[in-house]
């Protein structure tokens, strides 16, 4: 699947820069770096069509309400592929304020640190307070947990969450969902969502309407991005079993580094960039550590993810955008 | 004194010297077949893997696992034998194996990673 996804970069790329997409039914792609991504998901028809890097993006598009996803932070990561995660830290958060509309919060999808450490978290809380949006919604990756079981995560972080941190949140209409996938994860297995979440999760659904917008929101894939190196979750079928009576269904993700796009019926799975350095495209190296590019690119295949809600449209537009 | 002085009189000494003669022949017998048990074996984590995947000890020995990758691993006993801390750049973690058997671990942090340890 993933390879397939990988053959179909340049076609779609080539695509997207001719006129863009719209097909029915099954659509998927994935784009690198350096140009932006806008989807557009209208009565269950993905569309897209591309943005160049310094494209205009148009405000809220008339839309409700916009935030912004950062990932992959690994603050305390010095190695080569990138010795000063501060400051790219930092760009994004340059990044997200010179947005032309301020994003309503933020969403940090996890390896806030490299390794759990006190200071580590100290360091990005304090960068993101420099950010124009004052709300950060988190969920742990599985660098956020190490040694303690995710305590010190919890307590930082786990206000009004359940387990290991999971929970819910509406904002004008949307319905957010923020899961936990880096716990107790077993010998040759991928991320793992356990019986206590999902049953939460399907309880927490269970109420909506079919027409409520949904955004899950969690660390590593929720969908078979690469088993081989780990890029997917064990159990994630039967948490998106529970969205199936759902007209949208957004789904985002870190964990690898690098953009990835999915869509599937209902369903749209995006993952972001890192803020602090790249991996490589599924099985192209020996493993999925960190990539090093030269000093200059860096910045190029570093970003954020934009994502922008229109009420009316159960429609969610997600852009992409380097640090560069 | 007396006593043991009157089991060596009895002649049962030439017997234990026979026998132990036999057992330290024995002995070295085995110890030639194989080497002398190792003190320390080593396990290098490169590329997300364990190498060599599966190792293979004697009773006693040290194995000692080194990360060279710049991700921080763990080295954990699926069955809760051995657990190290997470293990960041050129760190290591090293576990006495002080009974026979297999021992399966794996990175709690990128489960795919996984090992063995055969103790004989």
């Amino acid at each position: 699947m993933a390879i397939e996804k990988n053959n179909l970069i340049d076609q779609t790329l080539q695509e997207l820069n001719e006129d863009g997409i719209d097909r029915r039914g099954f659509l998927k792609c994935m784009a690198w770096a350096g140009t932006g991504l806008l989807w557009t998901i209208s009565g269950g028809i993905p569309t897209s069509q591309a943005f160049g890097r310094n494209a205009a993006h148009n405000g809220k598009n008339g839309g409700d309400f916009t935030f912004v996803q950062i990932s992959d932070s690994h603050m305390g990561f010095n190695k080569p592929a990138n010795p000063d995660v501060v400051a790219t830290l930092q760009a994004a958060i340059d990044k997200i304020n010179a947005l032309p509309t301020a994003p309503d919060f933020l969403l940090h999808t996890g390896d806030i640190s490299h390794l759990s450490r006190p200071e580590q978290f100290d360091t990005v809380d304090q960068i993101l307070k420099s950010a124009s949006a004052k709300d950060v919604f988190f969920v742990p990756g599985e660098h956020d947990v190490l040694d303690d079981n995710g305590k010190s995560y919890l307590e930082r972080y786990g206000k009004n969450t359940k387990g290991a941190g999971w929970y819910s949140f509406d904002k004008k209409g949307v319905h957010f969902i923020g899961l936990v996938n880096v716990m107790n994860l077993k010998a040759g297995g991928l991320g793992t969502l356990g019986g206590v979440q999902l049953e939460w999760m399907e309880d927490d659904v269970k109420h909506l309407k079919s027409s409520t917008p949904i955004v899950v929101f969690a660390h590593i894939p929720l969908w078979s991005a690469y088993p081989e190196w780990g890029w997917g979750t064990d159990d994630s079928a039967q948490a998106l079993g529970y969205l199936k009576k759902f007209g949208s269904v957004t789904v985002l993700n870190g964990h690898i580094h690098q953009i990835m796009q999915k869509v599937e019926g209902n369903v749209t799975f995006h993952s972001a960039m890192s803020t602090a350095f790249p991996q490589p495209k599924p099985g192209t190296a020996d493993s999925p550590g960190p990539m090093k590019v030269p000093a200059e690119q860096l910045k190029s295949i570093l970003g954020i993810t934009d994502v922008d809600y229109v009420r009316g449209h159960h429609s969610l537009a997600v852009v992409d955008s380097t640090l560069a | 004194m007396k006593k043991k002085n009157v089991w060596i009189a009895n002649g049962v000494m030439a017997a234990m010297l026979a026998i132990l003669l036999f057992l330290s022949l024995s002995q070295s017998t085995i110890a030639k077949a194989e080497p002398s048990p190792p003190a320390s074996a080593q396990v290098k984590i490169d590329n997300f893997s364990f190498g060599p995947q599966t190792l293979t000890v004697l009773v006693g020995t040290t194995v000692t696992w080194t990360n060279r990758d710049d991700i921080p691993h763990t080295i954990v006993s699926t069955d809760g034998v051995f657990k190290s801390k997470v293990r960041d750049t050129d760190e290591t973690f090293s576990f006495t194996f002080t009974k026979a058997g297999t021992y399966t671990y794996f990175c709690s942090v990128h489960p795919k990673m996984t090992g063995k340890i055969v103790v004989q």
